[in-house]
């Protein structure tokens, strides 16, 4: 199960940009690419913690505005040679241009145990 | 807390260990290392390769900063270290850094041994040895004719030819009367000799030098004979020592080097040592290989792994001098009970010496003709019986083999097996190497050093790689690409995408993507930022900024930092300000509770630690006070520094900062290929330090000199002189005309230090000085360019305009409280 939250509007995240969704267990970045497709990612570069949000996104990849480290926005993989991987979240887009972001039952029974 | 690992030396030893290290466990410890050099950690081997002018220093970095940042590793370039505290387990450095540890490792390396006779301090008595050295010698080439190497070892040889290749009158200075004694027997030194006398090369053989002669700087050496040659340089070359200095004094048991056990740990466990600065079973080496097999032991150690250990090694030599075929190994003058394998054909320049002993090789030298030695060092190494073969041994292994492939280089390296090694400096196989082609599909020997370090280091077996290549590839040709592609997007260098910019006359990105055939859609991080700037350079006019092509600082107008706060330093015109922007400056830290205020190098205020979303409010405050964007973050017209000049200082003959207000404010705003720094000093004292900036004025009695091209950071370059002028408005000229010269020809991320290196300073003048039409039409561009650059100041635009107000607030504000919490079936608890 999956519990969904309306964020937004898909007009309001620039193409080839994103926008910070803020939580009390912190940030969660929003991506649209070029082709209007919209992922979502903890905004924290699994090399030390840049905030992915601020990247360039090209394609359907962001790189790090830190160290360069390019981060698969489908499913939070560091991109080879590089290792690492970031929390990424379902997001979808309905007839209206809203944004829902998805919380994951489990994601949340992790939250309330800590 | 991870542990605590700290390495003492940034050498090829030392960072070796920790690349090994990270490979094993990268999360192991907090890694800080402390080298006494300035540079990063580069290849010490190819030094030779940059005298003599084939390879430049940036091609010899093995590891740049960012490898350092990338890995979390500290670095602390220009400090030696002083001090190690075994009880308080810590050590300091000269610059009074104090650091504690877990565990340490020791990679001093050696130092040169200088012959201490009469003179030997002079300025211009250089040792080969680092990157000073280096340049100290293609400082004396361009400004002397005669040099003196003393030494005629593998490392005097190789100054000496270099020196040669920079036009300077070369001798070799040698005790003895065969050169590389440690590595030739005398057939092949004679050889070697006539060779390099062919090339020019002077030699002095059985002679003692008696006394460097100068009294400012070296101007001659006279020897014990009384003969005395002249000298704008002298090279010492005689030896090296370990460096135990440091260790010795903390009380670790050395003898002639630091002494390690086969873990590589000195007396104290907790210290370890690795490269030339150690002593193995009585044994100190002075090559790469042994270092690096020493590293690998030492890192799984230092990963806790506990398995490796260090025999000793089998060594080898070559001499990097373009053109000379030169290889030794092992005993290679043999004794009373071994028996000498020999081929001479003086005609071809060919010598070729096996040393047996019971059918097993013990050494060998060849001279001319070194397509086999690979081979042999592998028998050697494997200790093989080659009693059955020891007929054709000499005619190589082709031929020894049996093959029916004639026995042509290419056929040799067919026949080895996969477990010969092919590069001795870095351990790699022939088996690995045509494992990593195929798996990894590469083509080119940039790729395959790449992915094995085979021939990443002296790179005195590039052909045998070549080769595996050229038998393993279909259709393998060498085709070393020329230039350098901008990216993973394109085939184009940057060169060739700016060309088709201007003239197709392109102005967009979209466009540029569309004409030019680029491969991915949206390009990538490193060709956006570059065409967008490309674009506005040459089109200003026309062109609408690309603002998701710009790198976050660019972006929000900030710096980031590595918390993903941002910095943010108002713009101080000449690095003049008042009590009212301080005020101003002050407030804002109090109200934002920004945590850090520092001077930044180019006399400007930095406000660090300041929150994104804070930053339109942080810039309202400042911009009510008069203060603009100072442009910190971009590839754009950073500060101008000034010294007081006329208008206070006793010794100033031209009002410094009157200028450079005048020059801040002409040029604030304009993008450049990357950032751009200038300075005013109102007289040759150069209090601002003009001579390592992009754009330096010196006030002189008659006006004033421009300098072009200097920089302070990770590679120092002193400026050129432009020319002198007499008026600040010529100064203005030239500055505006320069600046445009450099936007429209440099390519992105080049800074002007590079790009006149590239271009050449006598391009720079014929564009400028020598031509006033041209040098005019520049200036009449970059004002126009400056028309849209300074149309508006980007902190107003987004303080009170609400520019871009999105980037700067959150799209939704979530709380835990939201989310209900639902329990997950039972089945899925359990
Ligand atoms: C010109 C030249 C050509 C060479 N050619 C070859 C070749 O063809 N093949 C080959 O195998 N080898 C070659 N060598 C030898 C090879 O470069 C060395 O064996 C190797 O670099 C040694 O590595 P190391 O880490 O032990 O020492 P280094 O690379 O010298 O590193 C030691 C570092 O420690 C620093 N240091 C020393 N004391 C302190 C202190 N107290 N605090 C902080 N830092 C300190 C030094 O500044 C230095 O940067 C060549 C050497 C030179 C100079
Ligand atoms: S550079 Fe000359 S004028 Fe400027 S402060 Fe120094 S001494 Fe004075
Ligand atoms: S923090 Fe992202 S690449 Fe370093």
């Amino acid at each position: 199960m999956i519990q969904w939250i309306e964020i937004g509007h898909l007009q309001d995240i620039p193409r080839l940009g994103a926008r910070v969704v803020t939580t009390d267990w912190g940030n969660i970045a929003i991506f649209r690419t070029a082709g209007d497709e919209v992922w979502a990612l903890d905004d924290r570069c699994p090399h030390r913690g840049g905030p992915l949000s601020q990247g360039i996104v090209h394609g359907k990849v962001v790189t790090c505005p830190l160290h360069n480290r390019q981060i698969n926005l489908t499913d939070g993989q560091v991109l080879a040679p590089d290792k690492g991987c970031t929390h990424s979240y379902p997001v979808k887009v309905i007839e209206t241009g809203q944004l829902l972001l998805g919380i994951p039952e489990t994601y949340k029974q992790a939250l309330q145990l800590t | 807390m991870k542990e605590k690992l700290v390495c003492i030396g940034n050498g090829m030893a030392g960072v070796r260990t920790l690349e090994e290290l990270l490979k094993l466990d990268p999360e192991k410890y907090d890694i800080t290392v402390l080298g006494t050099e300035l540079y990063g950690n580069y290849n010490r081997i190819l030094l030779s390769p940059v005298l003599a002018g084939e390879k430049n220093i940036d091609d010899i970095i093995l590891n740049s900063q960012e490898w350092y940042d990338q890995n979390g590793i500290t670095l602390y370039t220009g400090h030696t270290v002083t001090q190690i505290n075994r009880i308080k387990r810590e050590i300091t450095s000269d610059q009074d850094v104090t650091i504690k540890y877990d565990r340490l490792l020791i990679a001093t390396g050696s130092n040169p041994f200088i012959i201490p006779i009469p003179g030997h301090n002079l300025p211009g008595v250089v040792s080969f040895r680092d990157i000073t050295d280096v340049e100290a010698m293609l400082a004396a080439s361009r400004h002397g004719q005669y040099a003196v190497v003393i030494g005629g070892g593998l490392l005097g040889l190789e100054a000496a030819n270099g020196l040669m290749k920079q036009g300077m009158d070369v001798t070799v200075v040698h005790l003895l009367d065969t050169l590389m004694e440690r590595q030739l027997d005398k057939p092949a030194a004679t050889l070697l000799k006539t060779s390099l006398e062919q090339r020019g090369i002077k030699f002095l053989m059985e002679a003692q030098t008696a006394e460097i002669i100068g009294t400012e700087q070296v101007t001659a050496v006279r020897f014990k004979d009384g003969l005395e040659i002249p000298a704008n340089i002298v090279v010492m070359a005689v030896g090296i020592r370990p460096n135990t200095t440091l260790a010795k004094a903390a009380g670790i048991y050395c003898e002639r080097g630091i002494i390690v056990n086969d873990t590589m740990q000195t007396y104290d466990p907790r210290i370890y040592a690795v490269g030339e600065c150690v002593q193995h079973r009585g044994q100190a080496y002075g090559l790469v290989a042994p270092l690096y097999e020493q590293a690998k032991v030492c890192a799984n150690h230092l990963a806790d792994m506990g398995i490796a250990r260090y025999s000793g090694s089998v060594v080898s030599t070559r001499l990097k001098v373009t053109g000379i075929e030169l290889f030794s190994a092992g005993d290679f003058l043999g004794n009373g009970k071994t028996e000498e394998i020999i081929f001479q054909d003086p005609a071809q320049g060919i010598y070729k010496k096996l040393v047996v002993h019971n059918n097993y090789i013990k050494g060998a030298v060849m001279y001319g003709d070194t397509v086999d030695s690979a081979w042999y060092l592998q028998l050697m190494r494997e200790q093989a019986d080659i009693g059955h073969i020891r007929d054709k041994l000499l005619f190589g292994q082709a031929y020894a083999l049996g093959s029916a492939l004639g026995g042509t280089a290419a056929s040799a390296v067919t026949l080895m097996s996969d477990d010969t090694q092919i590069c001795g400096c870095n351990g790699v196989c022939k088996g690995t190497i045509v494992k990593t082609i195929t798996n990894e599909g590469l083509t080119t020997l940039e790729q395959v050093r790449l992915h094995t370090k085979a021939s990443a280091s002296c790179g005195s077996c590039s052909h045998l790689v070549e080769q595996i290549l050229a038998i393993t590839v279909k259709d393998y040709h060498n085709t070393a690409p020329k230039k350098k592609a901008m990216c993973h997007c394109t085939e184009l260098s940057h060169d060739e995408v700016q060309t088709a910019i201007k003239q197709q006359h392109l102005t967009s990105i979209a466009q540029i993507f569309d004409q030019l055939a680029w491969k991915n859609p949206d390009g990538c991080q490193v060709c956006r930022p570059a065409l967008n700037y490309y674009l506005l350079a040459h089109f200003p006019a026309e062109v609408k900024d690309d603002y998701q092509s710009r790198f976050i600082n660019e972006r929000v107008h900030a710096n980031i930092q590595k918390d993903g706060t941002y910095s943010v330093v108002p713009r101080m015109w000449g690095g003049l300000t008042n009590p009212q922007e301080l005020r101003a400056i002050a407030n804002v830290v109090e109200k934002f509770n920004i945590p850090t205020v520092k001077m930044t190098g180019g006399q400007r205020i930095d406000l660090l630690g300041v929150k994104k979303t804070d930053l339109p409010a942080v810039w309202a405050d400042l911009n009510q006070a008069g203060l603009v964007s100072g442009y910190a973050y971009g590839k754009a017209v950073r500060t101008v520094k000034t010294c007081v000049g006329s208008e206070w200082c006793r010794f100033g003959t031209q009002p410094a900062m009157e200028l450079g207000v005048k020059l801040e404010k002409m040029t604030w705003g304009s993008w450049t290929p990357h950032k751009f720094k200038m300075a005013v000093s109102g007289c040759p004292r150069n209090c601002a330090e003009v001579t390592i900036k992009d754009f330096g004025v010196i006030g002189v009695e008659a006006g004033w000199e421009i300098h072009v091209g200097g920089n302070g950071g990770i590679k120092v370059r002193v400026t050129d002189l432009l020319c002198k002028v007499t008026t600040p408005e010529e100064v203005l000229e030239y500055c505006g005309a320069f600046m445009q010269l450099y936007r429209e020809n440099a390519r992105y991320l080049e800074r002007t230090a590079p790009w006149i290196e590239r271009v050449g300073l006598d391009y720079v003048k014929q564009q400028l000085v020598a031509d006033n039409d041209n040098r005019q039409s520049l200036f009449r561009r970059f004002l126009e360019s400056q028309h849209f650059a300074q149309a508006e100041d980007p902190w107003i635009a987004r303080a009170l305009g609400g520019l871009d107000a999105h980037e700067f607030k959150p799209l939704k504000q979530v709380t835990t409280s939201e989310i209900k919490v639902v329990a997950l079936p039972e089945e899925e608890v359990a």
